[in-house]
């Protein structure tokens, strides 16, 4: 059965690595939902949070895939992982004055704020789970949608436990002896 | 810090030593940089094209330490390359100009990444200020090459030019080995800069498992102990990683019976007892038979390929699976695997070996050796008025004693070849595996000459194959090759044309293919053709090439629709397989 499977990937930070990713995804008929990009605390790594759609067994080989491109420092599928996946989205949504305060309520119901308004438009600032950002969405719908952008989630454990890449050897290891199950990653 | 460094100025004496006017002196031109490097990896033979963007390269070259050999077409350069590599275990080495030089590399490097061949291609590129301008000759190469590569650089400062050489180097020849391109803009060329012999490598995101967790190899040692008909699936990677004597003591130790994938032909000698030869597609009847009763299946270094395993669910059904590979994506990637073994085949070997016990097998092999299809070895009997071509290949290999590097084209001659040359050796087998490139044939020859002029070079080929990389020949005629050409010659675009006899009922679309006179056009050359139209003229032309100095081509013009048996039909599991009935004659 195919699940939506969301991989933290530590990147070298060099041009063109983006591009490497995608490029690798694609080409084993990888079709990626969503994906970001950004600094990670360690200066020049990058950390990717890559939404993907697949069979267990094939995002497991997606991974193996990943840690074959050099700039891949570590890999983790974060689904099964007790993480936080939250994402942001600007929604620009017609507001008359009648339907202000109602907008405004709603947006309170789900934890987003207003950035922005001109006499016809309340531009909403959320941020949380998808399912979140999906509810609020779904409740602005009647009022209109002018337009929206949505980053897709970026995702971290709870509690202690980090994804982030010590010096040493790649867990290449410990991947392949976890054998065809998922990718299951210590080091 | 400001004083600090006036004093400096004021007192050059008070700088470190060797640095101030004999680093001056020590400035290299970008070109000089890039030929130093590739000298301080001992590189000896570079294949190669000139043109614009990398001619203050190529002003470089007379003075550099090793041989430009200039191929007649950048292809070609690149698979020349490969079969540098392949008859070395050296990196091969390409270097050809920016825009269509550097997309005419993209088929080699494309059959260097399937087959895991560590080749280094250099492409120049266009002045750094006119890169992304859609300049004369520029293309992305680096973006071009991106699947086909295991890695690839565009150096952006001359400083990073000899670490970059460097690093390929490494990322080619370590772990699974394949190609690496490096994209130098002119503009790096002719800037000056001093060169340090580069330092060791170190990336945080390549360190490839070469020794195997021993827990994994134990878990092999069992399944090995507990198995009554264990079957070793040998890969190229046995080769690839030096352990052709590890793997002998190995097999002769446990008594497991060896099945060549056609990279892995070479990996242990076929004329030995437990030597089975070709699976797959063309494999002999009983190794396919044996795939199908064997409870063990142990792949050392292959990576099953769908010509080697047919339809996955009918692969092996029976057996539990032992999957040993370098590259841990290899693992489960088209064949459920039971016990994964990531390593080094060399290193696995090395702690393998002492876990197992001494076996002998006599009932396995008695019933592998019952399902020969001797039909075959009795057709060869007859021996028919034409050339044929098991006859060609098999009187190749014994005027050569089987020592004789070969390479081939694709298609029915490679089938032909794989199945009865008789390959007892490493490093002698040069084909295309996993791209199946047509022109294949000569232009690794030629690499494979001159990598090992010790060693006898026979270029099997067809005649279609023959046709895209014949301009070659001047190439062996120019570096005044010992090396013998046979070409398989039906008339046909053989392969294809045997699936659409078998598979599309006759229907020969677009398969007959013409060709120039292939002695004559030796002779264009300067070089000796012979053409051979009986079987009795077989022996003799190849001896008589073989006594030969120089190229020789030898034009073998055998009877059009031969077919290669037996064949798993697409899609079938080797179970499936068809076998010739009778000698079509």
């Amino acid at each position: 059965m195919k699940n939506r499977h969301t991989l933290s990937v530590l990147v070298e930070d060099h041009p063109g690595v983006l591009n490497r990713v995608v490029s690798l995804l694609r080409r084993r008929s990888f079709n990626i939902d969503s994906i970001t990009v950004g600094h990670s605390e360690q200066p020049g790594v990058s950390r990717m949070t890559i939404v993907v759609l697949g069979r267990d067994q094939e995002v497991e080989q997606a991974g193996k895939q990943l840690y074959k491109l050099m700039e891949v420092l570590k890999v983790t599928d974060v689904t099964p992982l007790n993480c936080i996946a939250h994402e942001l989205a600007l929604i620009k949504v017609a507001a008359k004055s009648q339907t202000r305060s109602e907008i405004l309520q709603i947006a309170q119901i789900y934890n987003a704020r207003v950035v922005d308004a001109s006499p016809t438009t309340l531009l909403i600032e959320a941020t949380g789970p998808e399912e979140q950002v999906d509810g609020l969405l779904n409740m602005l719908k009647a009022f209109g949608i002018r337009e929206l952008v949505r980053t897709g989630p970026v995702a971290m454990m709870r509690g202690t436990s980090t994804v982030g890449v010590k010096e040493g050897p790649r867990p290449d290891r410990e991947l392949a002896v976890a054998g065809n199950g998922t990718v299951a990653i210590s080091n | 810090m400001a004083t600090r460094s006036t004093a400096l100025e004021e007192h050059p004496s008070a700088q470190p030593p060797g640095s101030g006017r004999s680093e001056e002196r020590s400035l290299l031109t970008g070109s000089e940089i890039v030929c130093r490097a590739l000298e301080d990896e001992g590189v000896e033979t570079v294949f190669g094209y000139p043109g614009g963007a990398v001619i203050p390269l190529y002003d470089a070259l007379p003075k550099a330490g090793f041989h430009h050999v200039l191929v007649r077409f950048e292809q070609w350069a690149a698979l020349a390359a490969e079969g540098y590599a392949r008859a070395t275990g050296k990196p091969g080495v390409c270097l050809v100009t920016s825009g269509p030089g550097a997309t005419n590399l993209v088929t080699g490097l494309a059959d260097a990444m399937l087959d895991s061949i560590p080749i280094i291609a250099i492409t120049g590129q266009v002045i750094q200020p006119l890169i992304g301008r859609d300049a004369f000759q520029e293309v992305d190469i680096t973006g071009i090459t991106l699947p086909v590569t295991k890695h690839n650089y565009l150096v952006n400062r001359i400083e990073d030019l000899a670490p970059t050489i460097r690093e390929a180097f490494h990322i080619a020849t370590t772990g699974r080995p394949g190609p690496v391109l490096i994209d130098i803009p002119k503009t790096l060329f002719l800037q000056k800069h001093p060169y340090t012999p580069a330092q060791t490598v170190h990336r945080r995101g390549y360190q490839p498992t070469s020794v195997p967790n021993i827990r994994q190899v134990r878990l092999a040692a069992n399944a090995i102990a507990t198995a009554r008909r264990p079957l070793v699936m040998a890969g190229h990677g046995i080769m690839l990683s030096g352990a052709t004597d590890l793997f002998r003591q190995f097999v002769e130790k446990t008594g497991i019976p060896v099945a060549h994938t056609l990279l892995g032909l070479g990996s242990f000698p076929e004329s030995h007892p437990l030597g089975l030869g070709l699976m797959g597609m063309h494999g002999h009847k009983h190794v396919n038979d044996a795939l199908d009763e064997c409870d063990l299946l142990l792949n050392i270094g292959a990576r099953f390929d769908d010509r080697a395993t047919g339809q996955v669910s009918g692969f092996a059904p029976n057996a539990f699976v032992v999957h040993v590979d370098v590259d841990p994506a290899e693992i489960g990637k088209n064949v459920h695997t039971d016990v994964p073994v990531v390593g080094d085949a060399a290193e696995v070997l090395r702690l393998l070996i002492p876990e197992v016990e001494q076996e002998h097998r006599d009932d396995w092999l008695a019933w592998i050796d019952s399902r020969r299809d001797r039909a075959l070895d009795e057709a060869l009997e007859e021996r028919p008025a034409w050339p044929e071509p098991y006859t060609i290949i098999k009187a190749i290999a014994e005027a050569t004693d089987g020592e004789a590097v070969v390479t081939t084209d694709v298609g029915q001659h490679q089938m032909w070849a794989a199945q009865h040359y008789g390959f007892d050796h490493p490093d002698r087998w040069i084909t295309s595996g996993g791209l199946g490139t047509m022109g294949f044939g000569l232009p690794s020859a030629i690499g494979a000459k001159i990598g090992r002029p010790d060693r006898e070079v026979w270029a099997i080929i067809g005649d279609g194959g023959f046709q895209m990389s014949c301009n070659e020949l001047a190439t062996a005629v120019q570096e005044n090759l010992d090396i013998n050409i046979a070409v398989i010659n039906n008339g046909y675009l053989g392969m294809v044309r045997q699936w659409q006899d078998l598979f599309h009922a006759k229907n020969y679309s677009e398969v007959k293919i013409g060709a120039p006179d292939f002695e004559k056009l030796a002779e264009a050359y300067g070089i000796t053709g012979i053409t051979v139209r009986t079987d009795a003229e077989i022996r003799p032309a190849i001896d008589r090439a073989r006594a030969i100095r120089g190229p020789v081509l030898i034009d073998f013009v055998i009877e059009p629709e031969a077919n290669v048996w037996p064949i798993v039909p697409p899609g079938a599991a080797n179970s499936g397989m068809l076998h010739q009935q009778r000698y079509e004659g």
